[in-house]
């Protein structure tokens, strides 16, 4: 007869204390600031973007990841040269499933293609800014591309080659944008040091760049969105739909006129606040773009962020339309949602990806009557956790400081307040907030485990305490999941599924995680003799 | 198309390299210390390598590929990363318990000069690592060759630091199988059990990477090659290793260091090269070769002759490593298959002289580039179409714009299961490859065929 084995549920202090045992005095003092518990009076601070300890099996990246990878890695018709030798190149190859649709057959797209200077030795002993200009020179050549980026890994930086001196002179020679990124790995202490390098160049070298009026009466940027499993693409069908013109995207689908033209925009749209909000400060301070953040995961997340557009535009045309495309949208949604409900609620989940991703998801779950038993980013800082208004209270430290600041101006001709002075009283009337970000946990229950940078010992630890019904991470981390018997899913690749975005994206997420939870692969795990060992003395036939 | 910005035309490119046929000595590093029994492998460098390698790995077994970093920051970049890799080897033997840590560099670390040596031995002064526990190290520049450089410079760093002799001989033989799937590692053991020879093998990732689902996550699976066993490499009768790319260097070290002979052979790809292994092991061993082993070697031989008439002639553009490429050209030579473009991203004069060596006996002159680039070969392709492609899944891109049968070898496989539970060693594996090969020329075959001849039996 089959027992029902009672699910222990362990309180979350009880669960803080198993996961630091383990760990030497030292370890353990820091890990403990880096795990927080909701909830808890006089206590909402949790530390974030400090260094991982060596040694310790970190989730994490570094910062040529955020900044190749992440950030210009979804861009179509940039060359992007990585400087160093092969690996950083190779491994940032087509891995990060950004998809992009060209416009025609013949239209730039070189994002199948992987450019690398191969530095061997006698690169890294006499320099490597030779082979860099002839490299850029060859790439010129065969692609003749509209524009050229370079990437330094970590041995350009300490040999001294000047990427930047190279960028110049190649612009200048091939008279097209040429422009280089210092992402060595070892800067920062995580991606997100690489996001930043990879705003504040963007911003410095294309970002207005092109001053052509871009057609359109609702004209936004969408920032952070990276096209994953083609998630912009559902974004951008569900703005057309809208009447709504996207005038770029950072930097999913995207291309370097987008960027160029990005400062025609009337407003922009901050998806993965982390990894994007540097380049909306920015734009804001230069041009006069205001910036609010939205979140397309999720379908009422999205039905949310599409009205709070339309409120910010004022405009009882887009208004209604929104209105109308969200009603023509749910009724798809809330039939599938009604269909895994009864299989999903009351199922736990746990979410540990990015910086954005493990609040944006919570949605989703939540969506399907689902709880967020413990969740972290991997790379995030502590205004992603507790909101922006602990930005002024967080301490600049020595790795952060490495990380240029750009200081920046109104432009002389082209700053342009997009609302007056009356029409933002009158939007701060109504409630509507800009640069505003409340972060994840005060969205999160009480008694939630919130946890920064999570490594593998305390991943495995969690599961094996709490056995929430799903897990999300990413590719390093599904495998030893799911020998515990927990499914997991990836929320970097989706599995390579997707798109999660909008409206349609929510149902693809829902039909997966119902498959996913519901699946009986898990019970195969026991084979008949393992579940009935009795013994028997011969053979048995009857 | 994909990679539409592909050319026919070939301009010689001095500096720059598009689209890879290798990667970097780190991840190679970190394959082969995962075949060694209860080893955390350590990539002493930024975090975003150790990231990147345990993704590559990961993506390509789809199993947990556990290994630490040493979390480089810009202070330890600028003060050298002692500091950080003795605080690691601390912290992993308290959290992570493994019985052996095997540390490679990085290209940044190797760039400021930190020495393996000393922070290893400063490691074991400071008491750091337990009794009875081990720490085995590399250097593995990414500025030299290739991830198969990476996986040599390990295995023979794991020999250096741990082999011992003790005066009295083993009576084994150590196997060297080079960077093949755990699947092949399995095989190349059950091979030369057939023969009837004792042996170590080094190292072994069968079990470790394509391991069952239990309920349980083991980082440390019962599995891989026990530090005793390398220990006792020192004492065996000779080494047997399979590559010279992968392999020679650590046997040559035993050899120099214990005077344990060497033998260099190709991997066991194909019907030669697996004869020559099964003939070197009986003759080293002092066995006989059983029935058993004819058997499988005549199945092969019979499904060669079978399908001849598929094989003969076709042309083929092949893309990987050079010691399995070596052995897949013969073996396509042995089909009566034409190999005609062959590219390794991995440096070596040599390789590309085998290579003609080999199709010379054919009489012919293929093209054949080391440190060539999957760029190269595609534009040979379009200069000189051919009837299969056969390398990683990147060659994907490639077979889907010029519309050609693809057969997946090599690393890393990212798209496809199989690789890490079937063999393409041995005779059973060449049968495999065998397989892979007709069917899809005659998938092709199949497609393409007019109604009105379009066969039923093939």
């Amino acid at each position: 007869m089959a027992v029902e084995k009672k699910k222990k549920v362990m309180n979350a202090d009880a669960v803080k204390e198993e996961l630091l045992k383990k760990y030497p005095p030292k370890v353990a003092r820091k890990r403990a600031k880096q795990i927080h518990i909701t909830g808890e009076e006089g206590n909402s601070e949790i530390m974030a973007n400090v260094r991982t300890i060596p040694g310790i099996i970190t989730m994490r990246g570094c910062t040529y990841a955020g900044c190749k990878g992440v950030i210009l890695g979804p861009t179509r018709d940039i060359v992007n040269i990585t400087h160093g030798p092969i690996g950083c190149g190779f491994y940032s190859w087509l891995t990060r499933r950004n998809q992009t649709k060209a416009p025609s057959a013949t239209s730039d797209n070189f994002m199948p293609y992987a450019f690398s200077t191969d530095m061997q030795d006698e690169d890294i002993i006499f320099g490597g800014e030779k082979k860099l200009e002839q490299a850029c020179l060859e790439a010129y050549e065969i692609f003749k591309p509209g524009a050229m980026a370079i990437f330094a890994t970590c041995p350009v930086g300490l040999i001294g080659d000047d990427v930047h001196a190279v960028a110049r002179k190649m612009k200048e020679k091939l008279g097209i944008n040429v422009f280089a990124f210092s992402c060595e790995g070892y800067k920062g202490v995580s991606q997100s040091a690489g996001h930043h390098i990879a705003n504040n160049q963007i911003f410095t070298h294309v970002v207005g760049e092109k001053d052509v009026e871009i057609p359109g009466e609702y004209k936004i940027n969408v920032l952070g969105e990276y096209n994953i499993g083609g998630d912009a693409f559902e974004i951008e069908r569900i703005l057309e739909k809208c009447g709504i013109t996207m005038v770029s995207t950072f930097s999913g689908n995207s291309t370097y006129d987008q960027f160029a033209t990005a400062h025609t925009a009337d407003l922009n749209t901050v998806m993965c606040h982390r990894s994007i909000n540097y380049v909306a400060e920015m734009m804001e301070t230069k041009y006069g773009i205001p910036w609010i953040k939205i979140n397309f995961i999720g379908a009422e997340a999205t039905a949310k962020s599409l009205r709070k557009i339309a409120q910010y535009f004022g405009d009882k045309k887009l208004i209604d339309r929104v209105e109308e495309v969200i009603a023509e949208e749910m009724p798809a949604v809330t039939a599938v949602q009604d269909e895994v409900f009864p299989h999903t609620k009351g199922k736990t989940a746990m979410l540990f990806v990015g910086g954005s991703r493990a609040h944006h998801y919570q949605e989703l779950f939540n969506e399907m009557g689902m709880k967020t038993l413990s969740a972290g980013y991997e790379f995030g800082h502590r205004d992603d956790y507790e909101g922006r208004h602990v930005i002024p209270d967080i301490k600049v430290d020595a790795d952060s400081r490495n990380i240029e600041e750009l200081e920046i101006e109104q432009d002389p001709t082209r700053f342009k307040p997009r609302k007056t002075e009356a029409e933002l009283a009158k939007l701060a009337e109504e409630g509507f907030g800009f640069k505003e970000y409340e972060g994840m946990m005060p969205e999160m229950d009480s008694q939630s485990i919130v946890i920064d940078d999570l490594n593998q010992y305390e991943a495995d630890k969690l599961v094996e305490l709490m056995k929430p019904d799903i897990f999300c991470a990413g590719i390093k981390e599904k495998f030893s999941i799911q020998k515990m018997g927990v499914p997991m899913k990836q929320l970097h690749s989706y599995d390579y599924g997707g798109p999660y975005a909008g409206f349609k994206g929510a149902i693809n997420f829902y039909q997966d995680i119902k498959r996913m939870v519901t699946s009986k692969v898990w019970s195969g795990m026991k084979a008949p003799w393992e579940e009935n060992p009795e013994l028997s003395a011969t053979y048995v036939w009857e | 198309m994909l990679l539409r910005h592909t050319p026919t035309e070939i301009k010689e490119r001095t500096a720059l390299n598009i689209n890879p046929a290798k990667t970097c000595q780190p991840v190679g590093a970190m394959y082969a210390g995962l075949g060694i029994q209860g080893c955390l492998p350590h990539s002493h460098g930024s975090q975003g390598c150790c990231a990147y390698h345990r993704s590559a790995l990961t993506r390509h077994y789809k199993e947990p590929v556990s290994a630490a970093t040493s979390s480089f920051t810009e202070g330890a970049s600028v003060f050298g990363g002692q500091a950080n890799l003795v605080q690691a080897i601390e912290n992993i033997f308290t959290v992570y318990e493994p019985d052996v840590i095997a540390v490679h560099t990085t290209c940044l670390s190797e760039t400021i000069g930190d020495d393996l040596n000393q922070i290893v031995d400063k490691a074991q002064k400071e008491g750091k690592i337990p009794a009875g526990k081990n720490v085995v190290f590399a250097s593995t520049p990414s500025y030299v060759g290739s991830h198969v450089t990476g996986f040599s410079n390990m295995v023979k760093g794991t020999v250096t630091g741990l082999a011992e002799s003790t005066g009295k001989k083993n009576h084994k033989v150590n196997i060297i199988p080079g960077w093949v799937e755990p699947s092949d590692m399995e095989e190349i053991k059950r091979l030369t059990a057939m023969v009837g020879v004792p042996f170590i093998m080094l190292p072994d990732t069968s079990g470790v990477l394509n391991g069952p689902m239990t309920g349980k996550y083991e980082m440390f699976p019962k599995a891989g090659t026990p530090v005793a066993d390398i220990k006792s490499t020192g004492d065996s009768m000779g080494t047997l290793a399979l590559g010279e790319w992968c392999s020679a260097d650590a046997a040559r070290a035993l050899d120099s260091k214990f005077k344990v002979p060497c033998r260099v052979l190709d991997m066991p790809i194909g019907l030669k090269a697996t004869d020559r292994f099964v003939d070197t092991l009986r003759i080293v061993g002092g066995t006989s070769v059983p029935e058993s082993v004819m058997f499988e070697r005549g199945q092969l031989l019979d499904m060669m002759a079978d399908y001849h008439q598929y094989f003969f002639d076709k042309k083929v553009a092949l893309v990987g490593d050079p010691d399995q490429l070596i052995a897949l050209t013969e073996f396509l030579l042995t089909l009566d298959m034409k190999p005609m473009h062959i590219v390794t991203g991995t440096p070596g004069k040599k390789f590309e002289d085998r290579i003609k060596e080999l199709c010379a006996e054919k009489g012919y002159e293929p093209n054949v580039r080391a440190k060539g680039d999957m760029f190269l070969l595609h534009q040979w392709i379009k200069n000189e179409p051919v009837d299969l492609l056969m390398g990683n899944t990147y060659c994907k891109y490639i077979a889907r714009d010029e519309d050609l049968p693809f057969v997946r070898f090599g690393f890393p496989i990212l798209d496809r299961p199989g690789h890490q539970y079937f063999p393409s060693v041995g005779y059973k594996g060449g049968m495999r490859l065998a397989e892979k090969i007709v069917g899809q020329l005659l998938d092709r075959k199949d497609r393409d065929a007019p109604e009105e001849t379009f066969e039923l039996v093939l």
